[in-house]
């Protein structure tokens, strides 16, 4: 199992690095933000073809780049760095893996290239975002017609194709169906974050297409990659959010001093930087497990966990040691504020995974 | 020298030369004499001048032999590298020999009650009379002083100049009328240190180290190798069971002499690996509350392994990145100490009223309870620390001070 990162995958980070550092300066995040799609469809036109991102992860027989959870992690993490608006997670993550954790052979192999390519959009509809163990309870289908809702799908106003998982008799299956069929409504939502976009979706005897089988482990393994995606896109983010704190308390003068040279500031940074020290070495870890097929089964839940805990700890100490202007809209700090808030419970709060952990430990 | 040849020729010595039927002294003055005992020395001071890659190989080889090393207990080895890179020769002559051979028994004498973590606020005081050094004053936290034979010593000789370059640097010979080491008991009841009380005690002028006012370049040697040897764990090991010979049992007698002050070591630590089995045992493990905290503990204690290895492969690839692997690994530990303190509390409940040996898991849960703020303290504090990673990793500027100009002038506690 590989424990730190090769000399090619820190070459590639730079190259992401770049690309997003270009892209999604705070103006062109606020411009999108506000946006109705909230991207920029020429940016995800390079995304897909230039650089070539949105297959990373998926295999070459797939249309992917044959690339696994590391380097996918590396594309989050500086998503999540420079707050990257559009619907990568959406459709290359979650839905691309549901696809490849529970699809059929052919299913795959029809709909995985164009997603892989960023032709598709696809978003995953799932009717539960706490926890995997609730998914399942309110969109049912029976011979292949859906109906009932999912409350909150990240990108499903910017899809072409919905993923979704819902409860056939016992069990749940994976379903395609695209967005302009009969019986599917998709309303846009006003979210808390408004960086990522949110939708209701909700399906009225939708005709559809049974693409896969979402057996339990399945499941566990789909919910385990997403959120090791997401671990990395959140300490990109707080690693953003402590670097530019610091900064700002460096040149912040009261009292005829940098208040950075207060110990009230200092020690909290410094515990900031332990804490994400640790979140970045559990989520990494974590990606390394995946790609490794080996490794504690309860490392995604404990890189989701402690990814979480560490942005929204900095994002709050983000704003109060910058005082009154960090809470002005005009300051950017709001911006990743509000994604680590949203992130922080997306995908299952902190206290679910923590109890995860547990029941992965015990079953050990 | 390649190491297959001195793998050959450190074992060819010690078929000609290791003798477990040996007194532990008469072995090791053998070792010390062969060269073999400390080789990456120079050879002008019982040394090879290899390399510590060269040395490697040889502890590897005393390792895989069982061979018993020079004496290596309490702050002896912490002299020894002080006197070899800043002594005189005459003061390498006198004492270096005497320390790998375990003759005689070291001390540190750095802490005074009046400056803990800003050490160089120290004042004790040592002055010229008569060609003599004579040192008044009070040390603190003294590993192994009270069977020490000599200490290496900081106190001041001049109050005019600025607080680092009035100190000096001095061996003191424990044992004088002038010199009283007591032991200092803690608040979990034992005792592994001392204060030693010094009043007109006498250094030969001879036993200056470095010079006059030089003393805090010397003492910082010494806390840099303290720092490289790891300050946290100070237990020596054991001796394997099933060793025979005179010279096993008077090592085994010597490690247990050294070992027996940090019984409690582990304890301070916070006993991690007694959490699942006190949680099953009590049937803790069911309560969601508990179920949390125990996954936080190991969310803080796996996250600090990644990140030490994450930093130890950065460090190995020669990267310049600042990785602040000392400073965050000595607040991993004291964190994760605490929150594992934290736990044991939830999962005896009110049986962590009890005390002593009657507490549970044969009285180590109590033990644990009063002895892990230890850990914050201990080697540097928590603040400290903070100081260190907010100062030289994240830049933030420093604190302005209140302790320059004439020492005499600076606050202090009196």
């Amino acid at each position: 199992m590989q424990t730190e990162f090769t000399e090619d995958q820190e070459r590639f980070r730079e190259v992401v690095a770049k690309f997003f550092q270009a892209k999604s300066q705070p103006p062109v995040v606020r411009a999108l933000m506000v946006s109705e799609k909230g991207y920029d469809p020429a940016v995800w036109e390079q995304l897909c073809g230039e650089i070539g991102l949105t297959g990373i992860h998926l295999p070459e027989v797939y249309g992917g780049s044959g690339f696994g959870p590391v380097e996918l992690g590396i594309v989050a993490e500086e998503m999540g760095r420079y707050l990257y608006c559009g619907p990568f997670l959406a459709s290359s993550v979650m839905a691309g893996y549901a696809l490849l954790a529970a699809g059929f052979e052919s299913t795959k192999s029809s709909l995985l290239p164009d997603i892989a390519a960023g032709r598709t959009k696809a978003a995953l509809v799932l009717d539960n975002l706490d926890s995997p163990a609730r998914v399942g309870r309110s969109i049912v289908a029976t011979d292949d017609v859906l109906t009932g809702e999912a409350q909150l799908v990240v990108d499903a106003q910017n899809a072409d194709l919905l993923i979704v998982i819902a409860r056939e008799d016992l069990n749940l299956m994976l379903y395609a169906v695209a967005v302009d069929k009969p019986g599917v409504t998709i309303s846009a939502i006003e979210a808390l974050d408004p960086t990522r976009k949110l939708a209701k979706v909700k399906f009225s005897n939708a005709e559809t297409i049974k693409v896969g089988e979402v057996s339990p482990a399945a499941l566990e393994s789909l919910w385990d990659h997403i959120c090791v995606a997401l671990a990395h896109e959140m300490i990109g983010g707080a690693e953003r959010l402590l670097d530019s704190t610091i900064d700002y308390t460096k040149m912040r003068y009261q009292f005829g001093r940098p208040i950075g040279s207060f110990q009230g500031l200092k020690h909290r940074c410094a515990d900031l930087m332990m804490a994400l020290e640790f979140a970045k070495a559990a989520t990494h870890h974590a990606a390394f497990c995946l790609a490794a097929g080996e490794g504690e089964p309860y490392a995604a839940s404990m890189a989701k966990a402690m990814a979480a805990d560490t942005y929204i700890e900095s994002a709050k100490e983000a704003i109060q040691m910058r005082g009154g202007i960090g809470f002005t809209w005009e300051e950017d700090t709001h911006l990743w504020y509000k994604r680590a808030k949203s992130s922080e419970v997306f995908m299952g709060t902190s206290a679910m995974h923590r109890e995860r952990m547990m029941q992965k430990m015990e079953s050990q | 020298m390649t190491p297959s040849r001195i793998e050959k020729d450190v074992n060819a010595w010690l078929d000609d030369h290791w003798n477990p039927d040996l007194s532990l002294e008469a072995w090791r003055k053998i070792l010390v004499d062969g060269g073999w005992s400390t080789p990456h020395w120079p050879s002008a001071y019982f040394g090879r001048d290899f390399t510590l890659e060269q040395a490697a190989v040889v502890n590897r080889v005393f390792s895989e032999r069982d061979i018993v090393p020079v004496a290596q207990t309490g702050p002896r080895r912490l002299a020894a590298e002080t006197i070899l890179s800043m002594g005189s020769d005459d003061q390498k002559a006198r004492y270096l020999r005497p320390i790998l051979t375990g003759e005689h028994a070291w001390c540190q004498l750095f802490s005074e009650p009046g400056s803990g973590s800003d050490l160089a606020g120290l004042s004790t005081r040592a002055e010229k009379i008569d060609g003599r050094w004579v040192i008044n004053g009070q040390k603190v936290w003294n590993t192994s002083a009270h069977h020490a034979d000599f200490g290496i010593l900081v106190a001041r000789t001049d109050w005019d100049l600025p607080k680092h370059q009035g100190i000096s640097f001095f061996l003191i010979d424990m044992h004088q009328p002038g010199v009283e080491a007591r032991p200092l008991k803690q608040m979990n009841g034992h005792a592994s240190f001392n204060e030693v009380f010094m009043t007109d005690a006498e250094v030969a002028a001879e036993d200056l180290v470095g010079g006059e006012g030089n003393g805090w370049a010397v003492a910082k040697t010494t806390l840099s190798y303290e720092r490289r040897l790891g300050g946290v764990s100070r237990t020596f090991g054991t001796v394997k069971g099933d060793r025979v010979g005179r010279v096993y049992e008077e090592y085994e007698r010597e490690l247990a002499i050294a070992n027996e002050p940090y019984t409690w070591y582990p304890q301070r630590q916070g006993r991690v690996d007694l959490v699942m089995p006190r949680a099953e045992e009590t049937g803790a493990i069911k309560d969601p509350a508990v179920r949390q905290e125990i996954a936080r503990l190991i969310c803080m204690q796996r996250g600090a392994a990644l990140a030490s290895a994450a930093a130890e492969a950065k460090r190995k690839s020669g990267s310049n990145e600042l990785v602040p692997a000392g400073s965050i690994g000595k607040l991993a530990a004291s964190v994760v100490a605490r929150q594992a303190a934290h736990v044991h509390t939830m999962i005896s409940g009110a049986d962590a009223m009890r005390g002593g040996a009657e507490s549970a898991s044969n009285g180590m849960i109590a033990e644990v309870l009063i002895s892990v703020p230890a850990i914050s303290i201990a080697g540097g504090t928590d603040e400290i620390q903070r100081n260190i990673i907010s100062e030289r990793v994240l830049g933030m500027p420093k604190e302005e001070r209140a302790d320059t100009g004439p020492f005499r002038d600076i606050k202090r506690n009196d």
